[in-house]
């Protein structure tokens, strides 16, 4: 079981979060025609064996969405934060 | 390399049985190769007994890291059945049982392929409604299917919950009489055996760290034990394919996820068949040794790790225990992990690549083992001939950039959620 600690509601088992996915993959525009650019993000990953940023949600929690820093071999993680961006 | 068959068995057991050969050549690496394999897994070592057998290619080397039968071949619930539903997928997989059907005999090995039928259970009339439709496509293929009606189901397995107070009653089933199970090992040490008798050297605790490049092609392969030339190359390695692709300068549509299997402690025969949960991802047999084999969701989240967690654990067990409440006293005796190359549609990739000189089998996610056959039969043909057999131009890397994939999950382009 991961235990992720999640910045608003401390440490909790990871049954209390959904996954999300790579959270490296960039959204292109919404109006970038350009295929190949769509193509990498919606099926292209790096799959990376070390060290993976990754979306998860706190979805029986504070519902927040979170990115969290966790190795794919030994499952430590690095670093959580919330992946809403503070507006400038 | 002698023959197996029931003289040998009986010259052996005259003579003390000392002058037992070993099953393959312990093979050292030769300076080059016409094909080197990457991967001595299922898919690799058939990959090379077809590549000899069918092709007369026998100047191969199937590299492994660790050592026959450790990895994903070892390591799945060997359920073997082709009851699949689209284009593509229902003739691969239907080819691939033909080739189960004969495969003790070709190998001249005993893998213990049983067909003692699946069946997949519908707790809905909608469910058993799909289920039809996907039978009616399996027999328009020419594929056994059968639809059973919830007293046919309960006639043939009484033992699943059929009371009033089940957790989701069960409506009937779709049934395939020819699908069943195998003994996974020897699998691996039969297409071993029977590609080393060819000439094939099988070369184990050999990792490959990274490819030898002239020009833009691939020529052959860095490993732990020197370097080793090869007019091509086949990548089919379970889990790590992106890793190894990565190193050949490949991108890939994978994500490596880890799912699990369990095994409960011994009991008398019990379950005759394969029997599927229709309303959750669980599916368990019985082993030759009296074990419960269990089979369940990934657990869903990137991972190199072969061991598992406890939630899954639970879930399974919550699955096992809704469809048949008569084994919650039984005890788990094991479980392991392995790790899935998931693909966003959650069916395999056989393809040519990008990169001359490469050629790539992977991305089979949870259902690679019986694929075994039929995906070495067609990646030898590939390797062989440079061409894509019919069999597999769906499974090329181009499906997901012109948008037809073969979904059958119907999950969409998230492997987690296959």
């Amino acid at each position: 079981m991961l235990r992720i600690d999640c910045p608003c509601c401390g440490v909790r088992d990871h049954s209390e979060f959904r996954y999300g996915g790579d959270a490296t993959a960039e959204r292109p525009a919404h109006d970038n025609p350009d295929l190949d650019a769509w193509y990498h993000y919606v099926y292209v990953r790096a799959n990376p064996k070390g060290l993976h940023r990754e979306f998860w949600q706190h979805v029986l929690g504070c519902r927040q969405w979170l990115v969290v820093e966790r190795d794919t071999v030994t499952h430590s993680i690095h670093s959580v934060s919330f992946s809403r961006r503070r507006r400038a | 390399m002698s023959r197996y068959s029931v003289f040998s068995l009986l010259r052996h057991a005259a003579t003390g049985n000392r002058g037992w050969q070993r099953a393959w050549r312990a093979a050292s690496p030769k300076a080059s190769y016409d094909v080197v394999i990457i991967g001595g897994g299922g898919h690799g070592l058939a990959t090379a007994f077809y590549l000899a057998e069918n092709h007369g290619v026998r100047n191969v080397a199937v590299l492994e890291k660790g050592y026959i039968g450790g990895g994903n071949v070892g390591r799945n619930t060997t359920v073997i059945r082709s009851n699949y539903l689209l284009d593509g997928n229902t003739q691969f997989y239907e080819f691939s049982m033909k080739l189960w059907e004969g495969m003790s005999a070709a190998l001249n090995f005993n893998v213990m392929f049983s067909q003692r039928g699946q069946l997949v259970t519908a707790h809905s009339a909608d469910q058993l409604d799909t289920f039809t439709h996907r039978a009616n496509v399996m027999r328009s293929n020419g594929i056994d299917a059968e639809i059973l009606d919830r007293d046919s189901v309960r006639k043939l397995v009484p033992y699943l919950d059929f009371s009033d107070t089940a957790r989701f009653p069960i409506h009937g089933a779709i049934f395939q009489g020819r699908a069943g199970t195998a003994r996974h090992d020897a699998v691996a040490w039969g297409y071993a055996r029977a590609a080393s008798g060819h000439g094939v050297d099988i070369i184990e605790g050999c990792e490959v760290t990274d490819f030898v490049r002239q020009g833009d092609r691939i020529v052959g392969v860095e490993t732990t034990r020197g370097r080793i030339g090869a007019g091509r190359v086949g990548l089919a390695v379970a889990g790590h394919t992106s890793v190894l692709a990565q190193k050949a300068g490949l991108e890939l549509p994978i994500e490596s996820h880890l799912l699990q299997a369990f095994v409960t402690e011994p009991v008398k025969p019990l379950v005759d068949h394969v029997v599927a949960y229709g309303a959750d991802h669980f599916y368990l047999s019985q082993s030759d040794k009296g074990g419960l084999v269990f089979g369940g969701n990934l657990d869903g989240y990137n991972s190199y790790s072969q061991r598992g967690n406890t939630g899954v654990l639970r879930e399974v067990c919550e699955a096992a225990i809704a469809l048949m409440p008569n084994i919650s006293r039984l005890r788990l005796l094991r479980h392991w992990g392995g790790i899935m190359d998931m693909t966003p549609d959650a069916s395999p990739i056989i393809s040519l690549t990008p990169v001359d000189g490469l050629y790539l089998n992977g991305g089979w996610c949870y259902g690679g083992f019986k694929a075994t056959p039929a995906s070495g039969w067609c990646f030898a043909e590939m390797l062989a001939t440079g061409e894509t057999p019919a069999l597999v131009r769906g499974y090329g890397l181009g499906r997901f950039r012109s948008g037809h994939m073969i979904d059958e999950a119907g999950a969409g382009p998230f492997a987690w959620l296959q």
